[in-house]
């Protein structure tokens, strides 16, 4: 099995998409917790933001990274040939 | 069955369930309309617990297979949509479905740990194992190890890390089984436990897999239902608005506005607050005297003889109640308790102690506000108070003590999401439902099902413990003795862990601190508290049972699939006949089945931490083994092997030495970081482990190589095939 410059491109396309959702993904959970305090500050519709971010904000994000994924890559399939076929 | 293509089936499985969920909602009216023309609440418990299990029991029985795909990854022709309600009811245990809310309800902010840790843990699944676990598409976890690392020691270690992590977890989901049928049916537990476990036995037993998935999907059903119904209702009695999840935001400010007042003791509620705290202070000193007490004469060699003393002045009293023909039978029943109560040793009464001292230290102080992120332990408001003319270098150290505080709490609770999320991705009874999808394609698609019906329940515990918590502080605080809502006095009644309320300063009004609240009660008294008819607590234990069953099934399956697959199929016996395998996975099923029900019956104390625990030990185990594997061509069986010996090994020691269930002391912590949160140390040291363990020996050979590229594409030219039969 040899792989062909077009199953490189497409791996390094793969990295490139985890590893930009990977960076939302520590933010939205990391970066907002860590200064949870500060942001806390902020009021939005009863919610203080903090909160809001780690009981609903931040899930919200995660369901969309993961929905994203799967249709960026479902589509990367198809455009460079390794997709399965139809069973 | 005759052959049928994907969309077929798909398509006859929407038909199904949605039968089957109009089927659902027509028995609870039914039971509704009984309910008004007067059936006794007792019977609608027992026909809510029968129906369902009797409903398991059947798609159980009409699944029941002896062929090895279906038996371990149910034909692998399970829809996305399908596939991801089976992985929300594997995923959400009895303790997400009862305990999440009150939780929330206790710790606030800081409770929200839980709620990120156990979804943002699904990105990681997403992105970084399960369309690759599907695409090399064997049975189980330690399968990959094994095929990925080559040699029989990887896959070991990894049948060892998930047999430890997923017995842990069975037994706290057999015990939330017997609990819940002691609660509602009245069985005594150790009985409840073994009913439940027919339940549990009906689904995986008969079918593997395959009767476990359908069974899943039923179950999440029902358990998403009776979550949602009773918050809608509570949602729109206080907010008027039936959508809880975006209406809380106003209740949460009149929370925050009542904390104020309670804290305030210039307000008259403030006043009577501090009152009650006064009490609890006392209390506190007491607990404090006969700790010291207890310690001096440990430290003197006396300690049996200060126990036998203790234990002493209870049977004297009880024996004098009990003399005494004009005593109040309530109290010779509370000195029987007592005494039946008495720790068994000395080192459980000082646990004991303790725990009453810090209970009593804990309502002693202010109330924590809800909303506020790792706040400090208070120790500037609390000079201001003692001394309003300090000077500014004490006010300094007090701030100082109190920022240092705050940044312990963040550091845990940061530590503590890390652990959570990617122990949820290293947790082998969640990562084997990815095998069972029909393509790597569905897979992907699954992950993103999965999280959205977890997201459901998840988003709605923070809005249930901020709607109970309004509700305690704007109709119960304040509200007189004589006339208590009907939920608190009959949940006061029933058990004392959950409700507990007394009038400590005799003024006939209630205060928060004269109220105690078990983490349980707040899903399990939300329909009481919104005013539904008992047909809705029926509803709620049924989903409670959901929970808890088909969290265990899947556990089951993933301990009985590691010994029978992995180590009798792969290392004993790999000639065996496929009948056979499968026997010896029902054989193993039922005893592993029956241990842990065992051991739950025993009530084992420290369940709670222990599955905390599990979510640390499965991180450090699994995660970098599993993730390089794919991610990384150049590691190789010595860095797997050393990464999750490592990882495994610096996560258990950490928690062996600072846990004091195991004798370890706080005093060893590294930073701060308390043991739940060991994985924080496990899974940096995994990786290294890996990586080192690699790097310092050969790299694997072109076969391992080409396995690698094999999961990385979903389809290859002239590619390889790793497809299990």
């Amino acid at each position: 099995m040899q792989l062909t410059e077009q199953h490189r491109e497409y791996w390094r396309k793969n990295l490139g998409l985890t590893a930009v959702l990977l960076a939302i993904w520590f933010v939205v959970t990391y970066v907002v917790s860590y200064f949870a305090r500060e942001l806390n500050e902020i009021v939005i519709l009863g919610f203080p933001l903090a909160f809001y971010m780690g009981a609903q904000g931040a899930l919200i994000v995660y369901v969309l990274i993961i929905w994203y994924y799967a249709r960026r890559m479902n589509r990367l399939d198809q455009e460079y040939g390794v997709h399965e076929g139809e069973e | 069955m005759v052959a049928q293509t994907q969309a077929q089936f798909t398509a006859a499985l929407k038909k199904y369930y949605g039968f089957y969920t109009g089927g659902f909602i027509a028995f609870v009216l039914v039971l509704a309309v009984l309910e008004q023309l007067g059936l006794p609440p007792v019977w609608i418990g027992y026909t809510f617990l029968a129906a369902t299990i009797a409903l398991y029991a059947g798609i159980g029985i009409m699944s029941r297979t002896a062929d090895v795909a279906e038996y371990y990854v149910a034909g692998r022709r399970v829809p996305a949509m399908f596939n991801g309600m089976a992985t929300g009811a594997d995923w959400m245990s009895a303790a997400s479905f009862i305990g999440m809310a009150g939780t929330l309800y206790a710790a606030g902010y800081d409770g929200l740990a839980f709620v990120m840790g156990w979804t943002g843990g699904y990105v990681l699944v997403a992105l970084f194992l399960a369309p690759y676990l599907r695409k090399f598409g064997q049975f189980t976890i330690p399968d990959f190890l094994g095929a990925r690392y080559g040699g029989h020691l990887p896959r070991l270690i990894g049948v060892f890390a998930a047999i430890l992590v997923s017995f842990v977890y069975v037994v706290a989901q057999i015990y939330g089984v017997g609990l819940i049928t002691s609660r509602f049916l009245g069985l005594e537990f150790g009985l409840g436990v073994f009913v439940g476990l027919a339940g549990i036995l009906v689904c995986s037993f008969l079918g593997g897999m395959r009767a476990v998935t359908w069974t899943q999907v039923a179950q999440y059903i029902i358990l998403i239902i009776a979550y949602l119904i009773p918050v809608v209702w509570l949602s729109v009695k206080h907010t008027g608005n039936p959508i809880a999840q975006l209406a809380y935001g106003q209740a949460l400010q009149a929370v925050a506005a009542k904390e104020r007042e309670l804290n305030d003791p210039a307000t008259e509620l403030g006043a009577r607050e501090a009152e009650v705290r006064k009490i609890h202070k006392e209390k506190q000193a007491e607990w404090e005297a006969k700790l010291k007490a207890l310690d001096a004469a440990l430290a003197a060699g006396q300690g049996e003889a200060f126990y036998a003393a203790e234990r002493a002045k209870v049977e004297e009293k009880l024996a004098k109640l009990q003399a005494d023909p004009a005593a109040d039978p309530k109290a010779v029943q509370e000195a029987e308790k007592a005494l039946k109560d008495f720790p068994a040793n000395v080192k459980k009464l000082r646990e004991d102690w303790k725990k009453k001292m810090e209970a009593a230290k804990a309502k002693a102080g202010p109330v924590p506000a809800h909303a506020v992120a790792f706040p400090g332990k208070g120790a500037e408001a609390k000079l201001l108070k003692e001394n309003p003319a300090a000077t500014p270098e004490q006010i300094a150290a007090a701030r100082a003590e109190d920022e240092k505080e705050s940044d312990i709490k963040r550091r845990n609770f940061l530590a503590l999401v890390f652990c959570l999320m990617v122990g949820t991705a290293a947790l082998p009874h969640i990562l084997m439902r990815y095998y069972t999808t029909p393509s790597v394609r569905e897979a992907r698609v699954s992950v993103a099902w999965s999280l959205f019906f977890i997201f459901l329940l998840y988003f709605t515990a923070p809005a249930l413990a901020v709607l109970a918590k309004y509700e305690v502080y704007y109709n119960l605080v304040g509200s007189s003795f004589a006339q208590l809502p009907a939920w608190v006095a009959n949940w006061a009644a029933v058990d004392a862990t959950l409700m507990k309320i007394a009038d400590l300063n005799k003024d006939g009004l209630v205060q928060l601190a004269e109220i105690t609240i078990g983490s349980d009660l707040i899903v399990l008294a939300t329909p009481e508290i919104a005013g539904l008819p008992y047909v809705v607590s029926g509803m709620v234990a049924a989903g409670g049972l959901a929970a808890a069953l088909s969290t265990a099934d899947g556990l089951l399956l993933t301990i009985a699939n590691a010994l029978s697959h992995d180590v009798y199929y792969k290392m004993i016996d790999p000639n065996a006949p496929t009948g056979r395998r499968v026997a010896v996975s029902k054989a193993l099923l039922l005893v592993v089945a029956l241990t842990a029900a065992y051991v739950a019956s025993l009530k084992p104390g420290d369940i709670l931490f222990l599955v905390g625990a599990a979510f640390s030990l499965a991180a450090s185990a699994f995660f970098p083994a599993l993730v390089l594997g794919v991610f990384w061509k150049r590691a190789n069986q010595a860095g797997a092997v050393i990464g999750m010996l490592a990882g495994l090994g610096v996560c258990m020691y950490y928690m062996y030495t600072t846990y004091d269930f195991f004798g370890g002391s706080a005093a060893n912590q590294w930073w701060d970081i308390k043991p739940i949160a060991a994985g924080i140390f496990g899974v940096p040291i995994g990786f290294l482990g890996v990586i080192i363990g690699s790097l310092i020996t050969r790299a694997p050979a072109r076969e391992i190589q080409e396995l690698v590229d094999h999961v990385r594409y979903p389809s290859l030219a002239g590619d390889i095939d790793t497809r299990a039969a």
